[in-house]
This record gives C-alpha cells, structure tokens and sequence, in this order.
C-alpha cells in the first residue's frame, strides 16, 4: 500500500492496468512502441501487449486522432499519444470537428471513448514547440472533456478515469513532474473522477485555484503566506472541462478572495472563464477583485533566462497574494 | 494478388433489377431534393450526387451489414443501401427529429454504427482516418469485414487523405478507397489543383494498387469492386478505385455552376448512367417495359411517403440545441 510512483510511471501504470482489464483499450502514437515513448511512458507496454495494441504509427498527429475515432465507433479504447503537447495543432480537426461534435450530430446514438494524452508544459527548455500549455483550445470546445494532473496520484486515476469514460478526454501530462512529482496512486479499481478539484491546503484567508505544475509554486506561495499570517486554500482544479465550479464557490464563502493561477497564456485562458462566471454567480462574496497570475502572452523561449522570466513561480505568486489579501 | 479489372463476377437478374432499382431510388431522392430546395422546404446543405449514383450502387451492392462505409456529402444513396429508410434520410434533410442528427444538422454528418455507416464532418477527406481506424479494428479481430471509404479528387488534396493512405498501406488494412472524381473541386477544376490526370496514381505512393475506371458505368465499378474486395477480405490490403465521372449540378443546390460550359454538361449528360444500365438490361431481356413502370412507381411511392413522413415529422425542441454532447 505504501507503494511510491513517479508521475510518469504513474501514467504507465494506467495504460497497463487498463489494457490488461480491458481488451478494447490500446495505444497508438510515434515511437510508443519498443522505443517506449519519447519520454518513456509507454515502456513495456510493446513487449506485454504485441504490436496490435502498442502501435508505431507515422509522423501523423491528424489520422493518430481520427484512427482513434474510428477504432472507438467499433467499441474500442483508443489512447493516443502526441509526442508533444505542441503537436496536438495538427490533429486539432480531428479533435476539435470529428470528436467532440459526433455524438451530437448523432443525435446522442453514439460515444466517442477515445484520450488523446499530451505532453505539456515548459520549464524544461523545451523551446518554442516543446513547452506550449494548450488546454484552453480544447476548453473552448463543447463535448470534449479536458483534465490535467499535478499528481502521481491523480495522474494514474485520472488517466483510469479518462479511458472508461465514453466521451473524448484530452489529458495534459505536464513534461515538468514526468519525473519529479512523486507520490502514493490509486490501487485496484479506484479511479480519480472527472470534474472534481482537490483542495490540497485549507486556509480562510485567500483562494488560489491553480493546475498541473503550478500547483508547486502556490503550494509554496501559500506556506509563504502562512508566515505573514495569511491562510491561503489552494484548490487543484485537475479538471479543466467541466470544472469543478462547487469547489471553488465553497472555498470563496469562506475567503471572498479569489486568485488563478495557469501556465497558460494569460487571454483566454481559464482563469479568464473562472473569473467570467464568479463575476456572474459570485460576486456578492468577493471582498477584492479576481486576481490572475499567468505566462504573458508571448511563446515559450528556449533561454532559461527569458522562460524564467516569463513562468509564473512562487515569488510572482506571492506577491499576488498578498495584494489580494491586502486589498 | 486477384487483379481488379479482370474479376469475373456474375449477377443473377433478380440482382441487376435491385441495381436499377437503386440508382432509379438514389435518382429520385435528390432530384426531389433538389426541387425541395427551389420550394424552400428544405433549407440547405444539400449537395446532390446527380451522375454519379453508379458509383454508389457498384461499391454498395451486395456489402455486409458488418462492413463499414464512411460516405461523402453526396453519397445519399450510400446510407439508403446500407439500410437507413428514405423515411429517416428525409427527416434529416428536413431537420426533424426523425432524422438521424434530430436537427442538429443536416446532410451526412450522421451515421448508424449498427448499420456499419460513418457519418462524416464537413472537413473533407477527414472521414479517410477514421476509415482507417475502422479498418485497424478488422484487422486487430483477424475478421474479413472491410471499410469502403468514399472521397473526392478534392480531398484527395488533402492532409488526412495522405496520413490514412499510407497508414492503410503500412499496416495493409482492408479498406476500398473509392474516389469519386467529378472533375471539379467546387468551382475549381481538377487540372488546377493537381499535376495529373488520374488520382489513381496516388496509390503506388502508398505501396498498394489504384485504378481508374469508368465511373458511370454500374457494372464497371462493381466488377472493380468485387476485385479489390476480394483482397481486402483475403488480407491483402487497400486498394484505390478511381471513379471518373461528373456531377450535374452544382456544388450544392445554390451553386449555378457557371465556371462550366453547356456543351461539357451534355457531353456527360450523354453518358448518365441509367440510360446505359437500361439499355443493358433490355438487350439482356432482364428489363421490359412492365417491370420499368413497377419499378418507377415503387421509387416514387417511397420518396413521396419520406416527403409526406418528414414534412409532418416534429421539430426539434429548443433544448435539444445543448443536448447529447456527453454521454
């Protein structure tokens, strides 16, 4: 029980398990093969499984997608992988067009029980197509459901969720924790469901939504903040579409001040859509205006100095916070 | 390998009379359509496939209720022979919730997994790697079903036209990839979009045959067919099936098509292929004038009785615009 993963090995132990319980699951994507996957999440899986169910496929992000599509209108599991987060544009039609519309347009006849897993995330000095955060095209999209995990834990229970689930889940592995996130997962038959936030620090004083690597800086951030006095809760969205807006509504009875975190882009992001409906529902229990912390809008540098300059960290997320408190 | 040309096939006349009875159906469903449009009972999204029914009837006749088909926006006739009633293919052009998208559109952008049809987006040439995850799950089950995945030469220009072609050629999947080349992508005719004649040529790229036949010629594309299908179901792979033909109308119903000359329009009027299919069966002495006039009158009961069906078919509810997005 006190069995400790890697975030990474976390999401290996989702594929394994899901594929050994369920013979319609599999795996397509380039080099997930033998070679195990660019950053090794698929190794062992082509020895276990064969070459039917871990597929190499071509440099094709677009058909990784709609082969996915089409195995799960005969019932299949599909899991694809892009390589990169960044690659997913070139299958964004077939996510964004062919997925999320099909049952819709089906008249509800149908499921579309397919994961698209994305590598994302900077810090890695990944460069400009190696580091991209692009979850907030897909939470612009109806019928798609989009998770993010921050933890070994949830890593491994949301991809077990995503993978039963009937409906097309994009699920944004951050590059970053692959190997540095540790921790306890899921046994058995346990899964981390969709649509449900974890708080991970309880306070009274300030909310801080955040996701994925983020969590780490407002983690620290928050203890920062305990040493001046200030009780900051943070909130681990974990799902990005549907969000877990309950969550986050209760926290604010308690705080009335509400600060969002993302590695994303600031514009549009979602922070933008979280800040957009507590406006519309909750505005009566904000003590001080939303407050967000996000990369600015520009692309991901390959210079750790200008990546630096631009990832959101503890110290930006503190001064965040106490401005908010301060208000 | 069998060759395509050459495949003997023989068709009792019963058999012959249910081709002419299909291209007589498919005929008469968009004519009628057509003039719906004119009337302003159908509000749009209508795209004919006037000419071109003998590709329909030569790949469809005679497929498995477990073979897939993934049509394209003038394949009507392609849902009708896979077993959805006329009843229901009006309602959908009617936006009613007898059709198979209840009104959420139009056209073919629906399907019936029971009936072996994918319903297509309106991004063409992106139903071509869903044929080939269609195919992949044939493969995976060791089963002799096939997919027959239905294009035009205009999305033979496309991305997902190149990505599903060759994952089909690497991993020899059983899909028939008939094209329908009717000479013009919209308004743009094929000598400017692409530097060859034939689309068929394509295939070798890809590792497996193309052909280009005769695509008004009923019996032509279903001896073709018979051939390629032969090796699909045997496991011996894709094939291409260039069909050259022509579409009567517009691109759709409110396209007059002037980039085109009369004098082109009756040359191919010329070679529509239900008189040829007539004359065929007469001098066979499967038709006479009496098996005709059973024939005409039966199509013309079914396609007033869809008229009359989805006219007084209900309307969507307001509430059905946010419905069946996730299962």
């Amino acid at each position: 029980m006190s069995k400790e993963l890697s975030y990474l090995e976390a999401i290996r132990e989702a594929l394994a398990e899901e594929m050994r319980r369920d013979p319609k699951v599999f795996v397509l994507g380039e080099d997930v093969g033998p070679y195990g996957g660019a950053f090794g999440v698929t190794q062992g899986l082509h020895e276990e499984f064969g070459d039917l169910r871990v597929v190499d496929t071509p440099i094709s992000e677009s058909a990784i997608v709609g082969i996915s599509i089409g195995a799960s209108q005969r019932g299949y599991r599909p899991v694809a992988e892009m390589q990169f987060a960044d690659f997913i544009s070139c299958g964004f039609d077939q996510i964004v067009n062919q997925a999320a519309t099909l049952r819709f347009r089906y008249g509800g006849r149908a499921t579309v029980p397919i994961v698209v897993r994305a590598p994302s995330g900077g810090n890695v000095g990944g460069g400009l197509y190696h580091s991209q955060n692009p979850e907030a095209w897909f939470i612009h999209r109806p019928g798609l459901k989009v998770v993010a995990p921050s933890t070994a834990f949830d890593a491994k229970g949301l991809l077990k969720a995503a993978i039963r689930d009937d409906n097309p889940v994009v699920y944004f592995e951050h590059k970053y924790l692959y190997r540095r996130a540790k921790g306890p997962v899921p046994e058995g038959d346990e899964v981390v469901p969709i649509g449900v936030a974890a708080t991970r620090r309880e306070g009274s004083d300030v909310t801080l939504v955040a996701y994925g690597a983020m969590m780490t800086p407002s983690l620290e951030a928050a203890d920062r903040l305990a040493k001046e006095g200030v009780e900051v809760e943070v909130i681990d969205l974990r799902t990005l579409l549907p969000f877990d807006k309950d969550a986050i509504f209760r926290s604010l009875d308690k705080t009335n001040r509400l600060l969002i975190v993302q590695e994303d882009v600031k514009t549009l992001g979602i922070c933008a859509e979280i800040s957009a409906v507590v406006m519309e529902e909750k505005v009566d229990t904000l003590d001080a205006p939303v407050m967000r912390v996000a990369y600015p809008d520009t692309h991901p540098p390959f210079s750790h100095i200008l990546e630096g300059a631009n990832l959101p960290n503890a110290d930006t997320i503190a001064a965040a916070l106490r401005k908010l408190a301060a208000y | 390998m069998p060759p395509i040309k050459r495949t003997k096939f023989k068709l009792s006349s019963d058999q012959l009379m249910e081709m002419f009875y299909w291209l007589k159906l498919i005929r008469a469903f968009d004519m009628r359509l057509s003039t719906l449009v004119k009337q302003g009972k159908v509000r749009s999204g209508v795209y004919t496939g006037i000419g071109q029914e003998a590709i329909i009837v030569g790949t469809g006749f005679g497929l498995r209720r477990e073979d897939f088909i993934c049509p394209l926006h003038r394949d009507l006739g392609a849902f009708l022979m896979k077993g959805v009633d006329a009843r229901t293919m009006m309602s959908q052009m009617f936006a009613k919730t007898t059709g198979l998208s209840k009104g959420r559109d139009s056209a073919l952008h629906s399907g019936v997994n029971e009936l072996g049809i994918f319903g297509n987006t309106s991004m063409l040439g992106a139903n071509l790697p869903v044929a080939a995850g269609l195919g992949y799950t044939f493969k995976m089950e060791k089963s002799d079903n096939v997919v027959i995945a239905y294009f035009g030469e205009g999305a033979s220009n496309v991305g997902d036209f190149h990505e599903a072609l060759n994952f089909a050629g690497v991993q020899q999947l059983p899909i028939l990839f008939i094209c329908e080349n009717n000479q013009y992508a919209y308004s743009v005719p094929l000598e400017k979009t692409m530097a060859i004649d034939d689309v068929a040529i394509r295939a070798e790229g890809y590792g497996f045959d193309g052909v280009a036949i005769n695509g008004n010629d009923v019996l032509a594309v279903y001896q073709a067919t018979q051939g390629a299908l032969a090796r699909a179901r045997g496991g011996d792979g894709p094939t291409l099936i260039e069909c050259k033909t022509y579409r009567w109308h517009g691109h759709s119903e409110h396209d007059k098509a002037f980039y085109r000359t009369d004098e082109e329009l009756a040359m191919w009027k010329s070679r529509d292929p239900i008189p040829t299919f007539t004359t065929y069966l007469r001098a066979r002495h499967v038709l006479d004038d009496q098996k005709l006039k059973e024939i005409e009158s039966k199509v013309e009961a079914t396609i007033e009785d869809a008229v009359e069906f989805a006219s007084s078919a209900p309307d969507p509810s307001p509430e059905d615009a946010v419905s069946d997005l996730y299962a």
